[in-house]
């Protein structure tokens, strides 16, 4: 009898062993593919900003890459300024309409599911090109806006050729696809206790007092996570950019992406287009510290975390 | 009365947001049925006359090669990515939840934090890599992306069902002499089929949008998926067969939406999972 526990014990032992190594083989794939596909271009893109590489012939240049971007590159400030400019009004824009949206969809008793499939919608069709040329074709000169415009008497603009709107109406794409954030609200404002509103409700607080004394504290934590993916994604955009108005007018839309895409595939300046994303990676870092020394102002964090 | 008046404005806010935000892509299905001289004319949302030209003209020609190419293209890209993803993302996904080694910690930080890795920075060598590998003008660079797991979401929407089974479960099939690689495939994946749907879902919908890394890795106009194949299309300023166009896009987007209408609830489930438990 005590033989075979031991026995049993043994065995025990034996497969936790094997246990602790298949560990490793589980993930295996994922950590060849992450030294691979992910940490090696990584290490290597660091070191190709300090090259003059076409593809063909790598030269050694040291920081040159770096100072001719700060020093003479007009693209470059021109580039960075309008991504700033885009990401800094789009990504408010976009985290307060999901919001707005969420809390008035939370209090519908009813159709809402139909309502949730209409606000969803745009943001899982995602960056597809179909929507790229959808969006011309409400935007431009004899498209669908001016003639909605024009059915009520209102001669609009030319949205996608005046360099002053053109950024602008740029903005109303991620604005128009704030589906994600919005379902993520949705799922977070179900877990806002009812108790807590329904007690601030009889001690007399209005909505708007309930919503940024208790809801809004209770949910910050998802609001601060979906502004910083928001913040990486958007500030890395390309693909409307580059379908709907090639960067153009007067280059009012040559986003970041845009010229780092043209230095590296079209130009094949493999070492400044590094040196160029590099650049860009150091800016999302440096936002991304700055968000987290801002959100102790102003994220909650319940005890329960 | 008050209440009633509020609810009503609040029925009529959120109807005319909807309003907003539905109406072009219910004007793209409509203006597809519409004749070329009339989209552009005529601001009312159904054709005054109903037509079949845009999808029969676009069908057979945008750029020169018939749109079933491109379909074709996009599913053979799309399947083997998504069957791959799915089967990647559980196995590495149950390795981090379900055992115990050194350095686990560390690995998932390191697996998290990629979510948050610019593409930019990684963009060109990997494109490089591909390059050496001779695997450009082909769809392999979706495939080992996907059978590496290369995008964590999908890992972690995964590590956070397994967490949520009861370890229970494990134990007794395991002191029954279940093995691990039997725990994961008889009692892990059918209680997890919710989430791997969502994945599978997501990554369908992502990889048939995607234009970005086709536009990197493939060149030849045979090997198009559908994006590249729509842009083909609107690429060309002189073009005036706007209802062709049109009625592509309807078609690039109608599984998508299809899709989307059908399992709603998968879209749901997997984003706020990963967005909540962060």
């Amino acid at each position: 009898m005590h033989k075979m526990q031991e026995k049993q014990r043994y065995l025990m032992k034996k497969r936790h062993f094997k246990d602790k190594y298949q560990g490793y083989l589980y993930i295996s794939p994922w950590l060849i593919g992450f030294l691979i596909l992910t940490l090696y271009p990584f290490v290597v893109s660091f070191m190709y900003s300090f090259t003059d590489y076409d593809m063909f012939r790598m030269d050694f240049v040291g920081l040159k890459n770096y100072i001719d971007i700060f020093t003479t590159d007009n693209l470059f400030l021109l580039s960075l300024s309008k991504t700033i400019l885009y990401t800094v009004v789009s990504v408010p824009l976009k985290i307060s309409m999901a919001m707005l949206v969420a809390v008035l969809l939370n209090k519908l008793a009813r159709g809402r599911a139909v309502y949730y499939i209409i606000f969803y919608l745009p943001s899982v069709l995602g960056s597809s090109v179909a929507l790229a040329i959808l969006w011309k074709y409400i935007f431009k000169k004899d498209g669908l806006l001016n003639l909605l415009l024009e059915a009520v008497g209102i001669t609009g603009s030319n949205w996608l050729g005046d360099p002053k709107l053109v950024l602008y109406v740029m903005m109303l794409l991620p604005l128009w696809q704030m589906g994600a954030p919005m379902v993520i609200f949705l799922a977070a404002l179900k877990n806002v206790p009812a108790d807590l509103v329904e007690a601030a409700r009889i001690d007399g607080a209005g909505k708007i007092k309930i919503f940024f004394r208790i809801t809004f504290p209770i949910i910050s934590p998802i609001v601060f996570f979906n502004m910083l993916m928001q913040t990486i994604e958007i500030i890395q955009i390309f693909t409307p950019a580059y379908l709907i108005t090639k960067g153009g007018p007067m280059k009012e839309t040559y986003l970041y992406s845009l010229y780092l895409y043209d230095t590296a595939f079209r130009d094949s300046k493999i070492g400044y287009a590094s040196a160029l994303s590099w650049i860009l990676f150091t800016i999302i870092i440096g936002f991304t510290l700055v968000f987290f020394k801002l959100s102790n102002k102003w994220v909650f964090y319940g005890d329960e975390q | 009365m008050r209440k009633k008046i509020n609810k009503l404005l609040l029925y009529v806010i959120i109807t005319i947001l909807a309003v907003i935000i539905g109406y072009p892509v219910m004007w793209l299905f409509f203006a597809s049925f519409k004749g070329n001289a009339e989209i552009f004319t005529s601001a009312s949302l159904l054709p005054e006359q109903f037509t079949l030209d845009g999808y029969l003209n676009g069908w057979k020609s945008i750029a020169a090669v018939p749109f079933s190419v491109f379909l074709i293209n996009s599913c053979k890209m799309v399947f083997p990515t998504v069957i791959l993803t799915v089967m990647s993302a559980s196995v590495v996904a149950y390795g981090f939840s379900r055992f115990e080694f050194k350095g686990k910690k560390l690995l998932f930080t390191m697996m998290i934090s990629t979510m948050m890795l610019p593409n930019t920075v990684i963009m060109i060598p990997r494109y490089i890599l591909f390059n050496d590998f001779g695997w450009l003008n082909s769809y392999v660079p979706f495939y080992v992306m996907a059978a590496m797991a290369t995008n964590p979401f999908f890992t972690y929407l995964l590590i956070q069902f397994f967490r949520g089974i009861p370890r229970e479960l494990d134990e007794a099939a395991y002191i029954d002499g279940a093995g691990k690689w039997r725990i994961f495939i008889q009692i892990i994946l059918p209680l997890s089929k919710a989430s791997l749907v969502s994945a599978a879902l997501f990554q369908t919908v992502w990889t048939w949008n995607d234009f970005f890394n086709p536009l990197l890795y493939i060149n030849r106009v045979t090997d198009y998926p559908v994006s590249l194949g729509l842009r083909l299309a609107i690429d060309a300023d002189s073009v005036v067969n706007w209802n062709s166009i049109v009625a592509m896009s309807c078609v690039s987007l109608m599984p998508i939406i299809v899709l989307f209408l059908l399992m709603q609830k998968y879209f749901v489930q997997g984003i706020a999972t990963t967005g909540l438990k962060s």
